[in-house]
């Protein structure tokens, strides 16, 4: 089964085909803010710009070699409502066109779903971090059930947030984690567990303040070493409540050497299993799209074109994962 | 003996009373490490005994160390292995007095819940703190709604007769319940 896959929540557009084996061709066309954030609007006409060129591309390829596409998956939400409509649109167009079922997917399931399949984990509880969220996850009973998750901003929006208050440009992630290195002093930032839920804001605003006293690699370090303490804190407190004896890191700011380190080391002192997937699928991208539509119709379910309607406030814990 | 291994402390059961170990994590940077495990031990055996003082079932403390408490053994069953809705009314009631008694436990699942001769006992007061906002309340109210909905069957049973033991203990009960609704909603992609 061959399924072609339209990933667009956000910052980038990313068209895919993959087979259950393995990721056929990729193509992305990123969104680089010219200042400031992520613009919804400036995203979703990014996106729109580039549409032909990114869905040409992985269709060319799909020619070529002479495939056959079964079914067009796109993420239906959650993300930015003006992106999730133009990727919509595109999606329904070329179910329509080819004559294939249209499979709606949900964006953190497919994080989720492309970690398990590029990773050996089995029943893992998950960590999904990036810039719009931040949750600990397991599966339960048909659904990855929400076990704590950000009480404000997310992870990667208190880090992108705070290095555009020191100047740096987006995102702000790879560039923190760069200066990090350097450090000399941890400098002490707020630290605020509540259970197994988080909160990023207090602890951003903190950081820019301590940036104008102090030097600037140490408050990298010391925002990164406060955070992720805390994200790996409440993964474990979801492991020991949930009964997991494995980890699995997904979304973008997993990409953070550090944070997989720690949740690495955690990982060993409990004599449990920590799981990684290549850096090339944490970010978003259309290859974990595809793959979670594969996992879709190979169970038989489809997204009717009037069902099709984007979710930008779609919940993991929504979707019967019945493929599990 | 080793009884029990948390996310953040080893417990082992020494005569009849109980240590509470909070081990150092790898992870972490030695100094936030210390401190984290320092301040957590001393909050929770302050806060523990004020809990019991105002009507709500804790062990007894019997000697605080640097990284170790000394208490009372509950030994019961675990609320997250045999809760129901009686129960749950009964949770509603005990965090209703604490929140009365301007405490916040900062951490309600059912793995800090003891069930022991019909009464429920409520544990691990390290991340508790003391605060009598609506806010705080309802932060710590939605604590223990994700977790029903997380992990047990039918949450909407489990979270109702919580509103109604929190409401007969709890004169504010009303628009805590209302604020846990919005806090529900941040945080989420929209």
């Amino acid at each position: 089964m061959i399924i072609f896959g339209l990933e667009g929540t956000a910052w980038n557009l990313s068209a895919a085909l993959v087979d259950e084996k393995r990721v056929i061709a990729e193509k992305s066309a990123t969104y680089v803010p010219a200042k400031g954030g992520i613009h919804p609007r400036e995203a979703s006409q990014h996106h729109a710009e580039n549409m032909a060129k990114v869905v040409g591309s992985i269709l060319a390829t799909a020619r070529e070699q002479d495939l056959k596409i079964d079914g067009i998956a796109f993420s239906q939400g959650p993300g930015l409502g003006p992106c999730l409509r133009t990727v919509a649109t595109a999606a329904r167009m070329l179910s329509l066109r080819i004559g294939v079922p249209l499979l709606g997917v949900n964006h953190c399931v497919a994080h989720i779903e492309v970690g398990k399949w590029q990773s050996e984990a089995q029943d893992p509880a998950i960590i999904y971090v990036s810039g719009a969220n931040s949750q600990v996850l397991a599966l339960r009973r048909g659904r990855y059930r929400i076990f704590g998750e950000t009480l404000d901003i997310s992870i990667g929006n208190a880090i992108d947030k705070f290095a555009r208050s020191v100047g740096l440009a987006h995102p702000g992630g790879p560039k923190v984690e760069e200066l990090a290195r350097n450090a000399k002093q941890y400098i002490s930032l707020p630290y605020t567990v509540k259970g197994m839920d988080l909160s990023f804001s207090g602890m951003s605003t903190a950081a820019t303040e301590a940036a104008k006293k102090h030097d600037l690699a140490d408050v990298c370090h010391s925002l990164q070493e406060t955070a992720f303490a805390m994200l790996v804190e409440v993964t474990e407190r979801a492991m020991a409540h949930a009964e997991k004896s494995e980890v699995l890191l997904v979304g973008g700011v997993g990409a953070n050497k550090r944070l997989g380190q720690m949740l690495n080391t955690m990982c060993e002192e409990r004599g449990a299993k920590f799981h990684l997937p290549d850096r090339k699928y944490m970010g978003d991208n259309g290859s974990m799209i595809a793959y979670n539509g594969l996992l879709m119709l190979k169970c038989g379910i489809v997204t009717p074109i009037s069902e099709s309607h984007v979710r930008p406030g779609y919940r993991p814990d929504e979707v019967d994962v019945v493929w599990a | 003996m080793e009884i029990g291994r948390g996310a953040e402390a080893v417990i082992t059961l020494e005569e009849s009373a109980v240590r509470k170990w909070r081990i150092p994590k790898g992870y972490r940077l030695p100094e936030l490490d210390e401190q984290i495990r320092r301040e957590r031990t001393i909050r929770e055996a302050r806060i523990t005994s004020e809990a019991r003082r105002c009507g709500v079932p804790t062990p007894i403390i019997k000697d605080v160390l640097k990284f170790d408490l000394i208490m009372e053994h509950i030994g019961g069953q675990k609320l997250k292995d045999v809760i129901t809705p009686a129960l749950s009314e009964q949770v509603g009631e005990i965090v209703g007095k604490l929140h009365k008694a301007g405490i916040i436990h900062g951490d309600l699942t059912t793995s800090n819940m003891i069930l022991r001769d019909g009464r429920i006992y409520l544990i691990d007061f390290g991340l508790a703190f003391h605060e009598g906002s609506v806010e705080a309340q309802g932060v710590d109210v939605h604590v223990y709604f994700q977790t029903l909905e997380s992990t047990h069957d039918r949450p909407d049973e489990l979270i109702d007769a919580f509103a109604l033991g929190y409401a007969r203990t709890q004169p504010g009960a009303e628009a805590v319940l209302e604020r846990v609704k919005e806090i529900k909603a941040r945080g989420r992609y929209l």
